[in-house]
């Protein structure tokens, strides 16, 4: 087919991918906004198997075949709490098809139209967006790996920090731009293949500081990375399909990591410096004495919950640990049947990514109407009977708001303490991700329920049945 | 417009989409966060184009080996990305019914 039908193919993916995004206005649209997607990836496969240089269909569409039927049997296998590590495998991936294009398209130049006759050597301007795109999607996998390996627990989430950290990591990125720079003079294998192995080093070493709690932000960044991968490859092979694709995730996910860093009230360079978290114990020596609180049974926080007009459940990511979403559904249709106004409050990082509590619950089948995001229901609080905490702590902690000291100062924090009633279900007194003592837990009109959540909710259904 | 090096209209293409990027996402609902990342994974996956012109040629040697492999992990996130949005899309879907 021709080259200027091929292009206007890939317009109407590029208008289809953009409509998916759209979509994600509202569940609803969701839907076919992904059909869109899905459509927009057909009409790009089917027409580049049409241009001219593609050869090898057979071999293409075997690959395909494996590779789809891996991605659709994981697609269904996977556990909604596993999402996380599902979405830093799939980055790496991205990451790595970067590099591997990138070193078949140096191989052979002429092969995809990037120099007019066989054997030319690159230009100056492909000899940079070869370099760019290779080290951005070296990065990538590396750096994904090393997320996926913290979210699925295989690597510990704690930072790893040790001294001159950041100036090794500067000086291996003058390495890796001098090697690219030598690149550039003189294109040969030896430049960029140690250009490419100190890229995947360097995607090691950035990563391995950053804490689990910072995860979120983490997986945005390399969501956006991963974009720009591919954006990048679409540079070298002058292919505008790739750049508007990959440009689209690259701001989706810097547009997150940038939601989340906000929702943290964290400087997006601190995160990705690394170390939070860590040192932990230091923070919470609080005042040193021992302060007062008063914890009750299951059975009270239905007593409480029952004779409530209005109920608001903060659930964090310990609802989810304890696999206790189903009961908590079970729960608030249970308070629902009494009158009761129950409503779940959302903190943009209560689960492991963004959303990632919005899609736990929505799983556990709890209507999407009763699940309110933070802005929306944080001056419902005062207003509000019973406010059930459980899985949740450093997001409801005053000391955001009232404590300049606190290192969590300035976070947005879901202003539960302004309920008339607070249940905290807990395992215990522990510390949350930030190690820091939490001030609601001490209020004369908390009462903290100690136990496993889920065993917790069980028994408050046992009561209120 | 002839005379424009092709670095010149990648780069217009390039900064215009990321200002289309930035308008539609903002305007996502942050409930789908989650299934937006999924999806734009999958959307990410586009790279399998640019691997199946890398596995293109006839003659089959390194370069066209490494796209094959290329074109395997694209087609992982292009599959898996669509259908785990839409398992994801259809549990928020199945509520607001009810």
């Amino acid at each position: 087919m021709s080259a200027n039908f091929v292009a206007l193919a890939y317009l109407v993916a590029a208008v289809l991918f953009i409509l998916t995004l759209k979509g994600l206005s509202s569940p609803v649209s969701a839907l076919r906004g992904n059909l869109f997607g899905m459509t927009g990836m057909t009409i790009a496969v089917l027409t580049t198997l049409t241009v001219h240089s593609v050869q090898n269909v057979t071999y293409i569409l075997i690959a395909i075949v494996i590779g789809g039927s891996i991605g659709a049997v994981v697609a269904r296998r996977i556990q909604m709490t596993e999402m996380p590590e599902l979405v830093a495998a799939m980055h790496s991936l991205v990451g790595l098809a970067a590099v591997l294009i990138a070193m078949a398209a140096f191989n052979n130049p002429f092969a995809y139209g990037i120099v007019a006759h066989a054997g030319d050597t690159l230009h100056s301007s492909n000899r940079i967006e070869l370099f760019i795109g290779t080290f951005v999607g070296a990065i990538t996998f590396t750096g994904s790996i090393i997320a996926f390996g913290k979210l699925s627990g295989k690597l510990s989430g704690k930072p790893l920090v040790f001294a001159g950290q950041h100036w090794l990591n500067l000086g291996l990125g003058i390495v890796m731009i001098g090697f690219g720079i030598a690149f550039f003079i003189t294109p040969s294998w030896t430049p960029f293949l140690i250009m490419t192995a100190v890229a995947l080093l360097l995607g090691v070493l950035l990563i391995v500081p950053i804490g689990g709690a910072d995860m979120p932000v983490v997986v945005s960044m390399l969501n956006s990375y991963s974009g720009w991968a591919a954006a990048g490859i679409g540079f070298t092979l002058n292919n505008n399909m790739l750049i508007i694709a990959g440009s689209l995730v690259g701001s989706s996910g810097a547009i997150l990591s940038y939601i989340m860093c906000k929702a943290m009230n964290r400087a997006f360079l601190n995160v990705i410096l690394g170390g939070f978290g860590g040192e932990a114990a230091v923070a919470d020596s609080g005042d040193g004495k021992q302060k007062n609180y008063r914890s009750g049974s299951a059975d009270d926080a239905a007593f409480l919950m029952g004779n409530a007009s209005s109920v608001i459940i903060v659930p964090g990511y310990g609802l989810a640990v304890a696999r206790a979403q189903h009961a908590i559904n079970e729960m608030s249709h249970l308070l629902t049947e009494k009158g009761v106004n129950v409503r779940y409050a959302i903190h943009p990082v209560a689960g492991r990514m963004p959303g990632h509590m919005n899609v736990l619950l929505a799983e556990a089948e709890v209507p999407y109407e009763q699940v309110v995001e933070m802005d929306e229901i944080n001056n419902e609080f005062a207003d509000t009977d019973v406010v059930l905490v459980i899985g949740a702590n450093d997001v409801v902690n005053p000391a955001a708001k009232n404590d300049k000291s606190s290192p969590i100062y300035g976070m947005p924090i879901l202003e539960a303490h302004k309920a008339r009633t607070i249940l905290v279900v807990k395992r215990s007194m522990a510390t949350g991700y930030a190690g820091l003592d939490n001030d609601l837990f001490y209020m004369d009109k908390t009462m903290m329920i100690f136990g496993d959540a889920k065993k917790v909710v069980e028994d408050i259904i046992k009561s209120l049945a | 417009m002839s005379g424009v090096d092709p670095f010149v209209l990648n780069l217009t293409v390039f900064v215009l989409a990321i200002f289309v990027g930035y308008h539609v996402v903002w305007n996502v609902t942050p409930a789908l966060h989650t299934p937006l990342m999924a999806v734009t994974n999958a959307v990410s996956g586009i790279i399998i184009v640019g691997a199946m012109l890398a596995a293109g040629p006839r003659e089959m040697d390194i370069g066209t080996v490494l796209g094959l492999v290329a074109v395997t992990l694209a087609a992982v996130n292009v599959f898996g990305g669509f259908l785990v949005t839409q398992r994801m899309l259809d549990m928020f879907k199945k509520k607001s019914k009810k």
